[in-house]
């Protein structure tokens, strides 16, 4: 798929941000993933025709990120955080809560595309242990029934 | 927060956002101040004086570290690290979220002390709502005149650019972050040339912790004397199991059990095991070290370090064998690859912890693990990612061998709840 106009023109914007075209290449990166909702191997050679980069320059790049994606992920990108604090205070059961209300393995898309499942490092919001986040926002302390209430409000948008 | 708070006084209730908010509570008055009536040498020689170190793990001396900067190149960068990925570290995103001026205002001053007419802030991709309230602080700054052209009507001038990674821990290795701002994979470089000679775009360049910088309004405000006999103070980030876990803002030596007690101690019943007293990097200590002071020295002292300042409390319900199992996970996860050491020590953990909580292990394991860990150290790694790891494991083959023991017999936990100090409950 074709970058629009308006994702070329933000590309292209972004290169003035910096002293150096290749520094533009992760905000490039993501503008592009927001446009096309991942980066397939055309997108990242027409990132790289933009900033006139190798392709394989970028594509090292892009595959080096968690958070680029190089397939096709759901609407909801779920980051469960499995890290020391979370850990301490039941992130395991919450995962277990997740897996079964998705029927996905951490990694995985659900079949309707609305959630992809990730583990997550720590997102430095300790304070808020077990704690996830669905696409921006931040979620927790989390409880089992609280994950449900949090999955039926994301499932339908 | 008490009237002594220099940090969390800005981040209380909603916190100051907004510029007239910033302004109304004395903000851009020390940048005004040290620019207009301060020399840049001044400056660094204030900072100095301070005592203020790097908040970021390493707490290298900040002005020692802008004294590294030549004067006479042309080109000098101020970086700052805002990419807090440190387990169990979130002071930064605080500080971001509800006062994202006093960064700006830190960059102002650090910029002019070192000679840097522009400055880079990374923030990790996940800290949406980070990088919209520092992005809207830098516009209101311009818009004000704090920031670009002649700043204060003197010859000063500085643009700042906030810079957003894509999912790396090791984006805040200093060198890593440099190679990701340029827009390569965030792998560590070989030093030397040190940043301070040739960093960002191969010049001079000042990496600070966004924490450090949030002190150094405060440094100019209340000079080096009055600021060093607050503490100096320094934000705790603390987890894990205590009531109210957080940021708090208290001296440096603060012991950890007034710490503990500060989150609220611990949950009803429960008793005290362990802790990391300065993230999954510090070594764990047990409770015979409750009455240690959180700093520098003191801690080192204690076999760990303060690093982060993050506080991970577990209480008797831990099973130790499996918390340092995650952390080793999480090692493994974030190794960026370029080194042996790291890359194949975290794998070869990985694999024995595996073993042993699958019930598999055997009692040759845990000479297995310290022989592993071993080869991790010493600093044979282009960065200090590998050498995180030992001091944590160790410490608990140390302090917690028969839990290892136990799951290497029985395949199960041996989580004696029970035993220990109750601290801080009510």
């Amino acid at each position: 798929m074709a970058l629009a106009a308006e994702a070329q023109e933000r590309i292209r914007a972004l290169v003035d941000r910096y002293e150096h075209r290749q520094s533009a290449l992760l905000p490039a990166l993501f503008v592009a993933q927001e446009a096309v909702g991942f980066l397939p191997p055309e997108t990242l050679a027409e990132v790289a025709s933009l900033l006139e980069l190798p392709p394989s320059e970028v594509i090292s790049v892009a595959s080096f990120y968690r958070l680029f994606f190089l397939e096709p992920v759901g609407r909801h990108l779920i980051l469960l955080c499995t890290n020391l604090a979370c850990h301490l205070n039941g992130a395991e059961a919450i995962g277990r809560r997740l897996e079964e209300r998705l029927g996905i393995g951490p990694g995985q898309t659900t079949p309707d595309g609305a959630f992809t499942l990730r583990e997550s490092e720590c997102l430095a919001a300790c304070a808020l242990a077990p704690m996830m986040m669905v696409d921006r926002e931040r979620f927790g302390p989390l409880t089992a029934a609280g994950v449900d209430e949090i999955l039926d409000r994301h499932r339908g948008r | 927060m008490g009237a002594e708070s220099i940090l969390l006084r800005f981040t209380e209730g909603e916190g100051a956002v907004d510029l007239e908010t910033y302004r109304q509570a004395g903000g851009y008055e020390a940048a005004r101040r040290a620019l207009t009536t301060l020399a840049p040498d001044s400056v660094i020689d204030i900072v100095e004086q301070s005592g203020l170190r790097g908040k970021g793990g390493a707490g290298f001396p900040t002005g020692r570290k802008w004294k590294f900067i030549p004067k006479g190149a042309p080109v000098k960068y101020v970086v700052v690290n805002g990419d807090e990925a440190e387990p169990c570290t979130f002071k930064d995103h605080l500080l971001l979220e509800r006062a994202p001026h006093l960064l700006v205002e830190g960059i102002v001053i650090a910029s002019y002390a070192v000679g840097a007419q522009r400055a880079y802030v990374y923030v990790r991709r996940e800290g949406y709502l980070a990088r919209e309230r520092l992005e809207a602080a830098v516009a209101a700054a311009e818009q004000a005149g704090f920031l670009g052209d002649r700043i204060f009507g003197t010859d000063f001038s500085l643009r700042v650019v906030v810079h957003t990674g894509a999912g790396a821990y090791i984006a805040g290795e200093e060198s890593a972050l440099l190679e990701s701002l340029e827009g390569r994979r965030a792998m560590p470089r070989a030093r030397p040339p040190f940043p301070a000679i040739a960093g960002l775009y191969g010049k001079p360049t000042v990496i600070n912790n966004v924490e450090t910088l949030c002190h150094v309004p405060a440094v100019i405000h209340l000079g080096p004397e009055a600021y060093s006999a607050l503490g100096p103070p320094a934000l705790f980030s603390v987890s894990g199991h205590v009531r109210r876990p957080g940021i708090y803002e208290l001296p440096l030596g603060t012991r950890m059990r007034a710490l503990i007690e500060t989150a609220g101690g611990l949950r009803p019943g429960r008793r005290f095991k362990a802790a990391f007293p300065g993230g999954s990097s510090s070594a764990i200590l047990t409770d015979a070290h409750l009455d240690v002071p959180m700093d520098y020295e003191p801690l080192k002292q204690a076999g760990s370090m303060l690093g982060s300042a993050s506080l991970i409390v577990m209480d008797d319900s831990t099973c130790m064998v499996r918390t340092v199992a995650r952390a080793v996970a999480f090692y493994k996860e974030e190794s960026c690859g370029k080194c042996t050491p790291c890359r194949e020590g975290t794998y070869w953990l990985s694999q024995v912890f595996k073993r042993i909580l699958g019930g598999q292990g055997r009692l040759e394991d845990l000479e297995l693990l310290a022989h592993i860990s071993r080869g991790m150290k010493g600093g044979t790694c282009f960065c200090l990612l590998g050498d995180s790891v030992p001091p944590a494991l160790e410490a608990s083959l140390k302090h917690f061998r028969h839990e290892y023991e136990h799951h290497i017999r029985t395949g199960r936990c041996d989580v004696e709840e029970g035993v220990g100090v109750a601290v801080g409950v009510a």
